[in-house]
């Protein structure tokens, strides 16, 4: 059985892999997938990656994008509108780390997508 | 008024020619009041843009937009991209339906369509002090008019960007500066003032 898979998306590169270093720690059975920095890897970011991180992290469990700052929203939710895959939520309002650090949690107990995402909204207040 | 597929090209190499230009300018405005990335952004989009209309074969305006969206979305990088690349993709569906030419009711439609894609993208409003200040003064003169006044168009566009010198910012990096952000220009609002501008020069030959 598959898991939900996660997409840390962020202005650096530096920045979602640090998270993604973190994550591995503790959670092995989530696909989790990069989208950091712009196709230089210049501080920014692509709307390509992020489909190619969604293309890669996909499975019928859906995935969740996480992000960081501004513009990194606006190219989630392109990415998520250009994809043609349709079980694909944007976690908004959701602090990058804290959140995916909880998303992977869940998703690793094999909880579906709204289910990841609720605890993902609420991972400050564990 | 009519847009042909041909000037709707000339639209996209007129705004090309003069965010080119204006690339320093435009670094410029974005120090100021954001992280100083604008020209660079625009003229980087653009360029691609024109390498991707060049080598192709367009026979609908609906076509041209579409290109010019999905290049300014992957090119630009920063938040003009993805804003940007939403309003050509709106105004490309909006168009879906018209052929080689568009006429003003249509064009009125896509502008429109096109301005509430930025709106939904990037959840600001006018008097933000945003492009969407330059984009909505523009919509609104498209209502109310009949026809196209190419001269009357820039006008509209240009008091709107010189009105954003005056607005405080509240959405964008430049809102964290708070009242340091009042007597600049927004960057975004001067980029769109080029994309008026150069439909004016294209609607008035
Ligand atoms: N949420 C938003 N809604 C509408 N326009 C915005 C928004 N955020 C930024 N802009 C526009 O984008 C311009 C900045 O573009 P740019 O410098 O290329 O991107 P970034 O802000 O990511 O560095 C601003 O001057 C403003 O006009
Ligand atoms: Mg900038």
């Amino acid at each position: 059985m598959s898991n939900v898979g996660i997409v840390l998306i962020s202005h650096s590169p530096k920045v979602v892999e640090g998270i993604k270093d973190i994550i591995r720690q503790v959670i092995h059975n989530v696909p989790i997938e990069l989208a950091g920095g712009t196709e230089d890897d210049e501080i920014g970011t692509s709307v390509d990656k992020i489909q190619q991180a969604i293309n890669r992290a996909h499975n019928e469990k859906g995935v969740l994008l996480l992000f960081d700052l501004g513009s990194a929203m606006m190219n989630a939710e392109l990415a998520v509108e250009l994809s043609d895959y349709d079980n694909i939520k944007v976690a908004e309002n959701v602090p990058l780390l804290e959140g995916a650090y909880v998303a992977a949690v869940e998703s690793g107990l094999g909880k579906s997508i709204d289910e990841v995402l609720e605890s993902a909204k609420a991972c400050l207040d564990l | 008024m009519l847009l042909t597929v041909q000037d709707s090209i000339n639209w996209i190499r007129l705004t090309n020619g003069k965010v080119q230009e204006n690339r320093e300018y435009l670094t410029t405005l974005d120090q100021a009041i954001g992280d100083g990335d604008h020209g660079i952004n625009m003229s980087r989009g653009f360029n691609e843009v024109m390498s991707k209309v060049h080598v192709s074969e367009y026979e609908t305006v609906a076509e041209v937009f579409k290109d010019v969206a999905m290049t300014l979305i992957s090119k630009v990088g920063g938040a003009s991209g993805p804003l940007y690349g939403t309003a050509f993709l709106k105004m490309s569906t909006a168009l879906k339906g018209n052929g080689k030419e568009v006429d003003f009711t249509s064009f009125t439609n896509a502008i429109d369509e096109g301005l509430k894609g930025i709106v939904m993208r990037g959840k600001a409003k006018e008097g933000d002090k945003t492009m969407i200040d330059v984009w909505a003064p523009v919509l609104k003169l498209l209502k109310e008019s009949e026809e196209v006044d190419p001269e009357q168009l820039a006008v509209t566009a240009k008091v709107a960007v010189e009105a954003t010198k005056h607005i405080k910012a509240t959405k964008g990096r430049a809102a964290y500066l708070g009242d340091r952000s009042i007597e600049h220009i927004d960057p975004g609002a001067m980029s769109s003032y080029y994309l008026f501008e150069a439909l004016a020069e294209v609607l008035s030959t």
